[in-house]
C-alpha cells in the first residue's frame, strides 16, 4: 500500500496523445470511460471495444498480441477493470510479449457506479504489483512531461510487455459512444487485419 | 501425478487402447489450433505436455479459468484458433466472461474434465460437477459429453469444426467415468 494519489491529468487529452500518429497499432479498450476515451480520440477499424466481460481488456490484449506479433497491441483500460484481473497481470507476465502495452487510466475510482473509491484509491499500487510480475516497464505517470515520455517509449520495441498507469482526474464526462455490436467489432477488426470474414 | 486410466472397451476386447490425448493433440493441431491455455488438471496432463513441447503452439498458464475465453477471443481476432483446457470446476469461474465469447459471436473450443460426477470421493467437488452442463447452458455455450475415448475424438473433431467454421462456442465435456478415479 502506498498513499493515494489522486490524478490530475486529464483522461480524454491522455488518450488523443497516445494514439497519435498510431501508425498500426491495434487497441483493445475495458468497459466504460475507456472505451469511451478512445472513441473520442476518433473511431478506427484497429479499435476493439469491450462494453462488458469485465476483467477481460488486458487477456484480450495478449491473445491478440499472441497471434500477431509484428503488431504494437495496445490495451487501454481502467484501474476497475484491471483489478478485476489482476491475476491476468501473472499471466501476461509470463507469457512476456514484447508487443503488449496496457495502459490503466487509473482515477480512482468506479465512474461508471457513481464515484466509488476504488482498490488504487484506497493505496494499490498497480504498478509495483506489475513490476513484481516482471513486467519489463511498469510505470507510474502524474503529469504531463511523463505522458510524452510514456507516448515515445510505447513505440518502441520492448523486451517483454509493459504497464502505464496513467494518473487521471476523477471525472464523468460526456460519453462518446462506440458500436455496441459485438460481432461487428469483431468481423470489423479482422477485416482491418486481412482476415476474411465468413 | 498420473491420473489417467485408459479404459477404453476395445482394450478390454484386446485392442490396443486409445491414446486418447494425443488422439485429441492431432485433431487439433490438423485442425491449425495455434493458441492452448490451461488451468493444469490431471486428466488433461498428457495434452498439456503435448502442446507445451510444441514451439508451434503459444501456450499459456492461467491463474483462473476466465482468462482463457478473453485469450481465446484476442487470438480470433488477430486470424489464430486457440483451445482452452480446464476441469469443471473452473466453468464456474467463467460465466460472466463467456458474454464475451457469445455475445460477438466468437469461436470458442473448451475442453472440460469432469469431476463430482462418478466414484468421486471429495463431496466439494459435487455442486459444480453438478452446475458445469447446466451453468454453461444457461450462459448460451452448447456442450457436448463423451463418455468414451473413441466418442471423445469423434466428438472433438466435431466440435472444432462447430466453433471454428460455424463461430459457435462449444464445450466438450469429458466425462469422469472416461478419465478414471484418481489416485491417492
Amino acid at each position: 500500500m502506498v498513499t493515494p494519489v489522486i490524478g490530475s491529468l486529464e483522461r480524454r487529452a491522455v488518450v488523443a496523445r497516445l494514439l497519435r500518429d498510431r501508425d498500426g497499432l491495434l487497441v483493445v479498450t475495458g468497459l466504460g470511460s475507456p472505451s469511451y476515451d478512445v472513441h473520442a480520440a476518433g473511431d478506427h477499424d484497429g479499435n476493439f471495444y469491450l462494453w462488458g466481460a469485465m476483467g477481460a481488456a488486458a487477456l484480450v490484449g495478449l491473445g491478440l498480441a499472441q497471434a500477431k506479433p509484428d503488431r504494437t497491441v495496445m490495451v487501454v483500460t481502467g484501474d476497475g477493470e484491471q483489478l478485476m484481473g489482476l491475476g491476468g497481470l501473472a499471466t501476461i507476465a509470463i507469457a512476456a510479449p514484447a508487443n503488449l502495452v496496457i495502459v490503466v487510466l487509473d482515477n480512482g475510482h468506479y465512474g461508471e457506479t457513481g464515484m466509488q473509491r476504488s482498490h488504487t484509491g484506497l493505496g494499490i499500487d498497480l504498478a509495483s504489483i506489475a513490476r513484481a510480475a516482471g513486467f519489463a516497464g511498469a510505470v507510474t505517470v502524474t503529469e504531463q512531461a511523463g505522458l510524452e515520455s510514456a507516448a515515445q517509449s510505447i513505440r518502441e520495441r520492448a523486451s517483454g510487455p509493459r504497464l502505464y498507469v496513467v494518473k487521471v482526474r476523477p471525472e464523468n464526462l460526456p460519453r462518446s459512444l462506440p458500436p455496441r455490436d459485438g460481432v461487428h467489432l469483431k468481423n470489423r477488426l479482422r477485416t482491418h487485419l486481412g482476415f476474411v470474414v465468413a | 501425478m498420473r491420473t489417467i486410466a485408459i479404459d477404453d472397451r476395445a482394450g478390454a476386447a484386446g485392442v490396443e487402447p486409445l491414446d486418447w490425448p494425443k488422439e485429441l493433440y492431432r485433431v487439433l493441431k490438423q485442425h491449425d489450433v495455434r493458441q492452448m491455455s490451461y488451468v493444469p488438471d490431471a486428466g488433461h496432463s498428457r495434452l498439456i505436455e503435448l502442446f507445451l513441447a510444441d514451439a508451434d503452439v503459444v501456450s499459456n498458464l492461467l491463474t483462473t479459468e476466465e482468462e482463457g475465453v478473453a485469450i481465446a477471443a484476442g487470438a480470433w481476432l488477430g486470424g489464430q484458433r486457440s483451445v482452452l483446457l480446464m476441469q469443471s470446476s473452473g466453468v464456474g469461474n467463467c460465466i460472466n466472461m463467456l458474454s464475451l465469447a457469445t455475445i460477438g459471436r466468437f469461436p470458442l473450443l473448451m475442453l472440460v474434465t469432469m469431476r463430482g460426477e462418478w466414484a468421486e470421493f471429495n463431496p466439494w467437488q459435487v455442486p459444480m460437477g453438478l452446475a458445469t452442463e447446466p451453468a454453461l447452458a444457461a450462459i448460451g455455450v452448447r456442450t457436448l459429453r463423451a463418455d468414451t475415448p473413441a466418442d471423445l475424438v469423434e466428438t472433438v473433431r466435431s466440435a472444432v469444426t462447430l466453433a471454428y467454421d460455424a463461430d459457435q462456442q462449444v464445450a466438450v465435456i469429458i466425462s469422469q467415468r472416461l478419465l478414471g478415479t484418481k489416485q491417492w
